[in-house]
């Protein structure tokens, strides 16, 4: 697939993209919007495209059981990828689109892509009503009501109804979520509180499933400052009805920046600025050749967090343009429960 | 005179400078005689041979046969000589390796436009050749091959016949067979003749001798 | 001993610097127009690799519409929306004829890997491919782009030649066709549950990949043709390599009988020969690849334009020395030498160590042989008409080929002796009947060298008959299809109304183009409809008709179909074929259409428009006396552009200009083959010329100058040839039949007629004689010219 290019081109490297005759693009009148402090989110508007900003995502992870207790999970995310601030119709249109589907199973990882140009209507999201498409992929409803999501790839499928049984929350900074100590921020929310119900369409039949899910909102221009190399991403729901979002950013010189937010189970929440939060890797597993710490030490010692989260399948990878680790995971220590886990940037 | 031969002189080019094989001949033969040429190896008389047979070209002197300068002659006209005038036998390798006896005994004379089927019989049966008429030359054995050579030259009818050592790749007996009846037949047709030959036996069966040494006639 | 006995066995050559040449050229030469022609084809296949790999054809099954050539963006994304993975291809011809580009938009995000050269090199990213006006193009073709400064012109080989590479948003504007797509590559992976296409959009169809390669079929038979003359020159050469090696193992008996007597074993003896031959054959064909390299660089420009011309498939007028060409030249070299040495190192290994030294004659001894090889020959040719009665398939075809080829090759000397020995019946006078046995006697000799000639010259009948009855066949059908003066578009249905009338009042005929794409009888097929006019009636020439064909489709009771449907459906004139759900008609005649893969349909315009009434006519035959003063009226009065007019006389002088080059591979070809078989009739001339003094001493003594027998070995040299090239003259006729209704039937399934052209096999016939002659002239002007002393050593005592 050609998409691979694009995806190293836009999305994690964007330094690169500047270097790369892109700066030809980038006039005054043309620069992205940049994320600030304060701004006041207006909804349903910003569940929709902002496409003057460069990078967007309505990111879906769900931890599913089957009757027979198998744990299963899913993912489900819509990348947009900006060449210009600006929209235009047809093909001339700057916004790329881009999506990754999957299903984990304890052992076996499906995943698929796919790739659209905005301006055609082969992908888009608009904001009222709330619907997310590309190709036929779709995630519709409401963010505080009903939701219905659906993908398919060549060997697997799944299509699940979805109703939120809490409130959307804001991380960082009433949703201003810083990326770096330089400054870089996207805007970022979440509704971490979806009951699922649904069927996995899966090469040994169809079965029907239940369970969580956690949709992530989150755009930015630039997330990644330049030294930072890759990140790693808790979403983790304890069996209290407490939840934790927490991330890692790693850096060149081997330091992190890390960033959590505590939601209880009303939605009320905490963040946590650069080094409240900490995760380090237990062990690691050798997977597609490379070295994925799929045991983590996670700790957030203000909330009494001490617990081992492990990988439910380690070989939970995404085998797309550009792959990256991402899969549920189990939790153990002070608090049990169960997430999701992703990992970026191992080579 | 049938031949005059005068001042005669051919050389030859080798590593060792310019060889004179003839120095000055002078010869003349009537029509009807004939003449042995005899002489050391080298000694000039194939050469000789060969220039009064129209075969070779000469550095200097004159040949007259029959009335005609052969030496000012040019390749057409001497070619047309050798097909009326001279008849040759050679030691060995006379005859047209791809024509039967017959064609080959008749090939001259039919070239001279003197070709007479009857006569051609008439020489073949006497030389003993009857029965071989319809083979080639690589069939015959060498005594064979002679006498095909002699009934062709004599049914040419030449004026003159130049032999070189014509019985000289046969063994004695058949050689001296050979030079018996080619004796008797020019002597039929009146036609002068010069032979080339190392033998005492053969020039002394000819009317005449003449011996050559380093190029002069002795 | 090794060592002693090589040099021993090599020192034959120092001495007979001629043969060395003859056998290591020969070879070479052989060896050269096998690898020229493959590189040739090899060339040209490879740059349809490219061309399928870019334009997706062969490897993608693809979605096209049932009828037109348009699919509707919103048809595309109707298709994405239900899961199927398709990506949308525009695919137009771009700039004036002649100097035509196609242009290939394509959607770099959805198209599989390899159809789009991003993401491979500098300045290839997709961000620059999505954000500048592209264009991907091979050098070639480069600087036939229009000019555009807003285009980035991205230079790649891998693009196929005459193809433009752009995103298709590009595509739609440059080519003015906003929002729509021809047809949809499908991927080869596609997700669960997608809808059966007919739920989605009935309209349109899928294509098998299997269906996409008529342009490689056609291509194919072009091939084919080049191959067999390949092979056909090969054989040519092999039989001087064969000769060449016969005499010289023959000349070193005497060394191989010293040798074993001086303690060599055999078996070394053998392998010291191998060795040598191994040599050569490097040497040779090393010397031949180089060779063949060159041929096919001076041709290669000629054959391309050809295949352009004849099916529209494109080649890179550029060489690449491919290692594969080493590795098949050698090995035809090597193969070649082990065909053509395998008989004499078998009597060398069989030779008594106290058998004749004497090289005996090698033409003499030939001579018994001839029966047996008659023998064989009678052999081959009762095979060959075995297979041409009941066998089938291609392999048959070339079997067939071989049979009939060695066979006429093996009788050819039966054959020419039969004649001699008639001549010499007939002859009178004494040069005469000596000439005609002589001739007879040189024929073992030259029989080597003679086959090659037959097979050159049968080789060139046979390939010119086709590549002429190609010719013939298609300029008959360019003067049906290009019958009007004048071709004029137009780009709207509007313009195309204002044409319409303003032509009806100016011209002779106006003979509006209307087509669409549909299927008939599941063959894909264009449908026209046509306004009958003389024209039709008078250029239309019918494979099969019946009836008043064209008052039939003028009063709407009748169709003409094209050859390619009727053999593929099975339908002839007599028959009903169903054109639409509403249309059956019954077929008035076929029409031949070669080069064209699809089906064809021609109904009246008036029953056409019926059906199809949004699809006008924006194409226009015009016929009229005055073309020139036409155009510049259609410029001034109604601003047509210039290169919006085609003047047929172009088009036309452009199609027989793509014969024109054809012709110039052929007959290069032809010239080199002939040279060839000059080339050994020359070796085999110069080698007996040593024997020949002997035999024609005699003859001179007795009264005949050098001059004529000089002659006489020319005349002889140029009767044997012409005896050869009389035999030659049917066997390529049945060469050229067994190519064009047999091979090539079996090869592409449809037939060629078969035309003969006298004229060209008198010139043919021709070139052949003076090859002979030519090949003749040199030993026979040294015979003119040695010395009397020559002639008279070989009376000699003391030879």
């Amino acid at each position: 697939m050609i998409g691979k290019a694009i995806v190293l081109a836009l999305f994690l490297w964007p330094a690169s993209v500047f270097a790369q005759g892109f700066a030809g693009l980038g006039s005054e009148a043309e620069e992205f919007t940049q994320p600030h402090q304060g701004y006041q989110f207006v909804f349903p508007q910003d569940h929709g495209a902002h496409p003057d900003f460069r990078i967007e995502w309505w990111y879906l992870t769900a931890n599913l059981k089957a009757a027979d207790g198998t744990q299963y999970g899913a993912q489900w995310t819509l990348f947009r990828s900006a060449l210009a601030p600006e929209t235009k119709e047809g093909w001339q249109d700057p916004q790329v689109w881009f999506a990754h589907a999957a299903i984990t199973t304890p052992d076996r990882h499906f995943v698929t892509e796919r790739f659209a140009r905005g301006g055609i209507g082969q992908a888009g999201v608009t904001a009222n009503p709330f619907n997310a498409w590309i190709d036929e992929w779709q995630m519709s409803g409401a963010f505080d009501g009903q939701m219905a999501v659906s993908a398919t790839g060549p060997d697997f499928g799944y299509a699940f109804d979805m109703t939120a049984s809490g409130p959307m929350i804001f991380h960082g900074d009433a949703g201003f979520s810083a990326k770096s100590a330089d400054g870089q921020a996207s805007y970022y929310y979440s509704q971490p509180f979806f009951d699922v119900t649904g069927l996995l369409q899966l090469p040994n039949g169809d079965i029907p499933v239940s369970g969580q899910a956690w949709l992530d909102r989150e755009w930015s221009s630039q997330p990644l400052s330049d030294n930072q190399t890759g990140w790693d991403w808790f979403s983790l729901s304890f069996d209290t009805g407490d939840k934790l979002m927490g991330f890692r950013l790693r850096q060149s010189d081997g330091d992190t920046f890390n960033s959590a937010t505590w939601i209880s189970p009303s939605g009320q929440t905490t963040s946590y600025k650069d080094g409240a939060f900490s995760a380090d890797p237990i062990s690691v597993a050798d997977v597609k050749g490379k070295n994925i710490p799929v045991s983590w030490h996670v700790r957030l010692p203000a909330k009494g967090v001490d617990v081992t989260v492990e990988a439910q399948n380690n070989d939970s990878w995404m085998d797309v343009s550009l792959p990256y680790w991402e899969g549920p995971v189990g939790i153990q220590g002070s608090h049990t429960g169960q997430g999701y886990l992703e990992m970026t940037g191992y080579e | 005179m049938l031949l005059e031969v005068n001042q005669l002189t051919k050389v030859y080019p080798s590593i060792d400078g310019p060889i004179e094989v003839l120095r000055g001949i002078d010869l003349q033969v009537a029509a009807g005689e004939t003449l042995a040429l005899t002489g050391e190896s080298g000694s000039g008389k194939s050469t000789l041979l060969h220039l009064v047979g129209g075969l070779d070209t000469a550095d200097g002197g004159r040949i007259t046969l029959a009335g005609h300068d052969i030496l000012d002659m040019d390749d057409r006209s001497r070619a047309e000589l050798r097909r009326t005038d001279v008849g040759v036998i050679f030691q060995q390798f006379n005859l047209i390796p791809s024509l039967d006896v017959s064609a080959n005994i008749a090939f001259q004379a039919r070239l001279a436009g003197s070709y007479e089927a009857s006569r051609l019989q008439t020489l073949a049966a006497s030389l003993g050749l009857d029965a071989h008429l319809n083979k080639f030359p690589e069939a015959l054995s060498g005594g064979q091959q002679q006498r095909v050579a002699i009934a062709r030259t004599l049914l040419a009818r030449p004026k003159l016949i130049l032999a070189d050592e014509p019985t000289g790749n046969l063994d004695e007996e058949t050689a001296d067979e050979v030079l018996e009846q080619m004796l008797g037949l020019v002597a039929e047709t009146g036609a002068a003749m010069m032979v080339v030959t190392h033998s005492e036996k053969v020039a002394s069966r000819m009317q005449r001798r003449v011996r050559l040494n380093k190029g002069r006639l002795l | 001993m090794i060592r002693v006995g090589f040099s021993a066995i090599l020192s034959h050559w120092r001495r007979n610097l001629l043969q060395l040449f003859s056998l290591v050229f020969g070879l070479a030469l052989a060896t050269a127009l096998w690898s020229g022609v493959q590189a040739i084809n090899a060339e040209a296949r490879a740059s349809y690799d490219a061309a399928a790999t870019t334009l997706g054809e062969g490897q993608y099954d693809q979605v096209l519409p049932r009828s037109g050539n348009t699919i509707s963006q919103d048809q595309y994304i109707a298709l994405r929306r239900a899961g199927w993975q398709v990506t949308p291809v525009l695919d137009d011809a771009l700039g004036p004829i002649r100097r035509q580009v196609r242009l290939l938009g394509i959607d770099p995000l959805t198209a599989p890997a390899g159809l789009m050269p991003v993401g491979q090199g500098e300045g290839r990213d997709i961000v620059r491919v999505l954000t500048t006006r592209f264009v991907f193009v091979n050098p070639n073709t480069a600087d036939l782009l229009p000019e555009d400064p807003a285009l980035q012109v991205i230079i790649d080989d891998a693009v196929a030649p005459g193809v433009a590479i752009t995103d298709i948003g590009v595509a739609q504007q440059l080519l003015g066709k906003p929002a729509q797509i021809n047809r949809l590559i499908v991927a080869n992976t596609q997700p669960i549950n997608i809808p059966n296409l007919d739920k989605i959009a009935p309209e349109l169809f899928v294509k098998s990949a299997i269906g996409g390669q008529d342009v490689q079929r056609l291509t194919d038979s072009f091939h084919l043709n080049l191959t067999a003359f390949g092979l056909l020159s090969f054989a040519v050469g092999i039989f001087i390599v064969q000769g060449v090696i016969g005499l010289a193992f023959e000349q070193r008996r005497s060394l191989v009988r010293t040798l074993r007597a001086l303690g060599m074993p055999l078996r070394v003896l053998i392998w010291l020969f191998v060795g040598e031959l191994i040599a050569f054959a490097f040497v040779a064909g090393a010397l031949g690849v180089v060779m063949g390299y060159l041929i096919a660089a001076v041709l290669l420009p000629d054959v391309a334009a050809t295949l352009r011309g004849l099916y529209g498939a494109d080649v890179v007028g550029a060489l690449q020395l491919r290692p594969v060409w080493w590795v098949s030249g050698f090995a035809i070299a090597f193969g070649g030498t082990a065909i053509a040495a395998g008989g004499a190192l078998w009597k060398i290994a069989r030779m008594p160590i106290l058998a004749s030294a004497r090289p005996r004659a090698w033409a003499v001894e030939s001579n018994k042989n001839a029966a047996l090889l008659a023998l064989a020959a009678l052999a081959l040719l009762v095979t060959a008409l075995v297979l041409a009665i009941w066998g089938r398939g291609l392999l048959v075809g070339f079997v067939l080929l071989g049979c009939l080829l060695t066979g006429a090759a093996l009788a050819l000397p039966y054959f020419l002796l039969g004649v001699v020995s008639l001549g010499r019946r007939f002859a009178r006078g004494p040069i005469s009947e000596w000439f005609w046995a002589d001739t007879r006697q040189q024929v073992p000799g030259l029989s080597l060298a003679l086959m090659a000639l037959l097979l050159a010259t049968a080789a060139n009948v046979g390939v010119s008959t086709m590549v002429s009855s190609f010719r013939e066949t298609f300029v008959g059908f360019l003067d049906q299809r290009l019958a009007p003066e004048l071709f004029v578009s137009v780009s709207s249905d509007e313009q195309a109304k204002t044409l319409d009338a303003y032509l009806s009042e100016h011209a002779r005929e106006v003979l509006p183009v209307v087509s669409i794409d549909l299927q008939v009888a599941d063959v894909p097929t264009a449908l026209f409809g046509v306004r009958v006019e003389s024209t039709y009636e008078e250029n239309w020439r019918f494979l099969r008709a019946q009836g008043d064909v064209w008052s039939l489709v003028q009063s709407g009771n009748a169709a003409i179909i094209n050859e390619q449907l009727a053999r593929r459906a099975d339908l002839w004139p007599g028959d009903m074929v169903q054109i639409l759900p509403d249309l059956t008609l019954p077929i008035a005649a076929v029409v031949a259409d070669y080069g064209n893969p699809l089906g064809q349909v021609v109904i009246n315009e008036a029953q056409f428009l019926q059906r199809f009434p949004d699809q006008r006519a924006q194409r226009f035959g015009v016929r009229t006396d005055d073309p020139e003063g036409l155009s510049q009226r259609l410029m001034d009065d109604l601003s047509i552009e210039a290169a919006n007019i085609v003047n047929q006389e172009q088009i036309k002088a452009f199609s027989l200009n793509v014969f024109e080059r054809t012709f110039k591979v052929t007959g290069a070809l032809n010239v080199l083959t002939l040279a060839v078989a000059a080339f050994a009739i020359l070796m085999s001339l110069l080698t007996l010329s040593a024997m020949r003094i002997p035999q024609l001493a005699p003859a001179w003594a007795l009264g005949m100058t050098r001059r004529e027998l000089g002659q006489l070995e020319l005349v002889r040299a140029v009767v044997l040839a012409a005896l050869t090239t009389i035999l030659a003259l049917p066997l390529g006729l049945l060469l050229a039949w067994v190519l064009l209704t047999v091979v090539n039937v079996e090869a592409f399934g449809w037939e060629l007629p078969m035309y003969l052209f006298p004229a060209l096999y008198v010139r043919l016939g021709v070139f052949a004689l003076v090859a002979a002659a030519v090949a003749a002239m040199i030993p026979a002007r040294r015979l003119a010219y040695t010395p009397p002393g020559t002639l008279l050593k070989v009376f000699a005592n003391d030879r």
